[in-house]
């Protein structure tokens, strides 16, 4: 599976037109043909496409993700690594967030179905959904970053953040975590929210809801005690496809924001043709999507009793 | 260097719009305005101290100058390199670790003086050894650097002793001098060492003004005053390099006082920062940048051979509606490859003012009419139809592809516009020649030498004269020109070539933009010249009450 992803996408690359020599020399009239020549002979790619593959694929059976062909020439594992903390951390904090406020508004809704509360948060996700993040970035920026000053606009850190206390330096950081970790979350809600109000909604029509209810329980521990545990199986899925989502940036997002993350890695490499490290976040989110897959699995066996192997 | 669109400036449309709706809606700014006191002779007296922030929408990709081709690169590198020549203020050559230089042989042999007590950042004296170190790195087959041609006309190069260098050339070539102004790089750290893999790249040690402090890949790069720089300490403590690649949000954070310089765009310039904030915190600067638009066509298509047809375009154009729409007026006509006040700009050539009428009598003497009533104008049968392609990413281009459209339809061309990505643009069109005209632009190299875009020699694929321009007279003159250290005899060779230019006709030189950048006001010293406002940033100070970031 592996091996079927990489070479697809390496043929790809390759069939893209363009090569990475071309941007260091394409009309340049300082430039000339034969250090053209010079340049492809020195990424290789004056091989044969199938010769540059098996290469690649031979040092990726040790993990060794090559170089960059961009001017600095510096190690894929080392540029990727430098980009995905931040992305990650980022992914984290608003998948925390999107479940925190999804599941109570999922639950309510269904509870509530078709009430106004319902229809409010209805019309409140989808707008979420709807609205372009890079127009609700700007407009929080221009609120929070411009005329009230309360947050930075954008960037990771402050100016002098070298200089500050570790408790400062935390501070500095969570407050520039603030905007982007509330636009993307609000993206998000939508779908989540969505899967919990349905997915409750089919339980609570179920008899062991009713027992439940029969039983004389107070409606608070049916609901949270019996209808959500069993409604949130189908999230699980969800939790675990959304993995390899978790080191993929989004391009437009990261650069409203400036955030120097796997998104604008991925895109310049894109941009510039960038071989090595383009096939090296492939490869890592391919492995990340399999593995998303078997947690999800394994999650699947912890939460229902009936899934697991007897 | 051609204009590359910016990769990440392609969202701009969608954000640039969105942030004139923002502007407009807030008026009161609370934050970043700096009580201006008008202290006189406080100003006068430069002080060290405080930081400048600058900004762009791309990282640097290395700092060893001489790999990359980026401009964010070279614009950081400037500060901790220096080269062995540079131009002044006013374009001329001064020295810069060369002390003064002498042409010999009729301009085969340079011999360069330097600069004794020069240092290397670590603290490493500088000789010229690291030149002849250089030069060598430069004709390595194996340093991947796309700027080797002038070094490989070199027949010898060497150190006599440790501050003089001196270069033999197999024949005189004016543009040689220019090509010194190369980053010196340090023998003593790269020596014996794959360039490629050097840590300099990341950590780059130079003889420049700023040292290297520290790099935050994509988001900021800091430098920090080299007290020992050979010129004099630079006033300003900290320069900070700091990447935001969206330029609504590079606006914003100008608006909130927290970068202190970034390019301006004509709309920005002139009414999104018309405001009393702007007014009292920035200053505006405006000067012709060093590059020109212009409509290219490929003249082995046969609609373009007729000289008459591309000057009947020319007349069609016109070019001050162009620059009032697109640049809203914050430029200036070009008459020809070169820039206007330079020394080789020749102002007296063939100007094509907008004339529909002469349009119209043009392309009928050549054949082109309406004989069947559409329209559109024909001849044998076929009519006079063709397709303008240019890059995305650069609004300015597609708006002018537009109003060209406009006015070429009114005397009779119909015309296509297209607009595609960089790499397919450059590969399947211009480098395979499948387009019948474009719009691109050139940067204006400070040394005049055009051989290699108008040289019927450089036709082939892949070689930058794309509309395949012939013209004898032409080659003789490019390669007279570029043989001679003559200023005076290379001047008389360029207005000749300006002069037959304006009359072929080849692209239709369309405009000059201005550079706009915008700086904080509590920067003092800057002295706008003919090679724009950076050349004397070590110069640049705060005074003591506006210093701003203490460190």
């Amino acid at each position: 599976m592996l091996i079927g992803i990489t070479l697809l996408s390496f043929v790809m690359i390759h069939i893209a037109p363009g090569s990475p020599a071309d941007l260091l020399i394409q009309m340049n009239p300082k430039a000339s043909p034969e250090a053209k020549a010079r340049l492809r002979a020195y990424y290789g790619l004056d091989k044969p496409v199938y010769i540059q593959y098996l290469h690649w694929l031979k040092s990726i059976a040790v993990f060794d993700f090559g170089q960059s062909f961009s001017p600095d020439g510096r190690k894929v594992a080392d540029k990727i690594l430098d980009r995905m903390p931040v992305t990650i951390l980022l992914n984290v904090l608003s998948m925390v967030l999107i479940i925190v406020v999804a599941l109570p508004l999922g639950v309510l809704s269904s509870v509530y179905q078709r009430s106004l509360l319902d229809k409010f948060f209805t019309v409140f996700v989808f707008l979420g959904f709807a609205w372009p993040s890079f127009w609700l970035a700007l407009l929080l920026m221009m609120l929070f970053g411009v005329k009230l000053g309360w947050l930075p606009i954008s960037g990771l850190k402050s100016f002098n953040y070298e200089s500050l206390s570790p408790l400062a330096m935390l501070i500095d950081y969570a407050k520039h975590l603030i905007l982007p970790v509330l636009v993307s979350a609000f993206g998000g809600l939508a779908g989540m929210s969505r899967y919990v109000r349905s997915s409750m909604l089919e339980v609570i029509r179920q008899d062991y809801i009713r027992t439940a209810r029969a039983k004389g329980l107070a409606e608070g521990s049916v609901i949270y005690g019996h209808a959500l545990r069993n409604a949130l199986l189908p999230i699980i899925t969800i939790l675990g496809l959304s993995v390899p989502g978790l080191i993929g940036g989004s391009v437009i997002f990261e650069t409203i924001f400036s955030i120097p993350g796997m998104g604008q890695l991925f895109w310049e490499s894109a941009m510039s043709r960038d071989y090595p490290v383009i096939m090296g976040m492939l490869v890592i989110g391919a492995l990340l999507t399999l593995i998303g897959n078997l947690i999800a699995d394994l999650s699947y066996a912890l939460a229902d009793p009936r899934i697991r192997v007897k | 260097m051609m204009k590359r669109p910016n990769v990440i400036t392609r969202n701009i449309p969608a954000v640039l719009f969105l942030s004139i709706l923002l502007t407009s809606a807030g008026s009161v700014f609370s934050t970043g305005s700096i009580v201006r006191t008008s202290d006189a002779s406080e100003k006068d007296i430069p002080v060290c101290g405080d930081a400048f922030i600058d900004s762009s929408i791309g990282d640097a990709s290395t700092l060893i100058p001489i790999l990359a081709s980026d401009s964010a690169s070279h614009s950081v590198a400037s500060l901790i390199y220096n080269g062995l020549v540079k131009y002044d203020r006013d374009l001329k050559m001064v020295g810069d670790l060369a002390e003064s230089w002498d042409i010999l042989n009729g301009g085969l042999v340079i011999r360069f003086h330097l600069r004794r007590n020069v240092r290397w950042h670590d603290g490493h004296p500088f000789t010229a050894r690291d030149v002849v170190f250089t030069y060598k790195t430069m004709c390595d087959p194996k340093t991947p650097t796309a700027y080797a041609d002038p070094f490989l006309q070199i027949k010898d190069a060497q150190a006599p002793d440790d501050f003089t260098f001196q270069v033999t050339y197999t024949k005189p070539f004016a543009p040689a001098l220019e090509s010194w102004g190369l980053s010196i790089l340090p023998k003593h750290l790269l020596e014996g060492k794959d360039i490629v893999k050097s840590p300099l790249s990341r950590h780059p040690i130079g003889t420049g003004p700023y040292i290297f402090k520290s790099w935050e890949s994509g988001a900021k790069i800091i430098l920090i005053a080299n007290p020992d720089y050979f010129e004099g300490r630079p006033y300003i403590n900290e320069y900070m390099y700091r990447v935001i690649p969206d330029s609504a949000t590079l606006f914003l954070e100008l608006k909130s006082g927290t970068i202190d310089r970034m390019g301006l765009t004509p709309l920005q310039y002139q009414r999104q920062t018309a405001t009393s904030y702007f007014f009292n915190s920035f200053k505006k600067y405006r000067y012709p940048s060093f590059s020109y638009t212009y409509l290219g066509y490929n003249l082995k298509n046969p609609l373009f051979r007729d000289k008459r047809v591309r000057q009947a375009i020319s007349y069609a154009i016109n070019k001050q509606e162009l620059i009032d729409v697109v640049l809203m007026g914050l430029g200036q006509i070009a008459t020809g490859p070169y820039k206007p006040g330079t020394w080789v700009y020749n102002p007296d050539v063939n100007r094509y003012p907008y004339n529909p009428q002469k349009a119209r009598e043009l392309l009928s003497q050549a054949g082109w009419q309406d004989h069947d009533g559409d329209g559109i104008i024909d001849r044998d049968g076929k009519p006079f139809e063709f397709t303008i392609l240019t890059n995305i990413g650069n609004t300015q281009r597609a708006k002018c592809a537009e109003i060209i459209q406009y006015r070429l339809t009114q005397i009779g061309i119909k015309i296509k516009i297209r607009i595609i990505e960089w790499a397919s643009f450059i590969n399947q069109f211009i480098n395979q020649r499948r387009f019948e005209a474009v719009i691109l632009g050139w940067t204006i190299p400070q040394d005049p030498d055009l051989y290699d875009i108008w040289h019927s020699s450089k036709t082939k694929p892949e070689e930058l004269n794309f509309i395949s321009y012939r013209n004898a007279q032409v080659d003789d003159l490019l390669e007279k020109a570029r043989h001679t250290f003559n200023q005076e005899e290379r001047r008389h060779c360029y207005f000749k070539i300006q002069e037959i230019m304006a009359e072929d006709q080849p692209y239709t030189f369309l405009f000059v933009p201005e550079a706009l950048p915008i700086i904080h006001n509590r920067f003092n010293g800057i002295e706008p010249a003919p090679l724009g406002i950076d050349y004397n940033f070590i110069k640049w100070y705060v005074p003591k009450h506006l210093q701003k970031y203490v460190p």
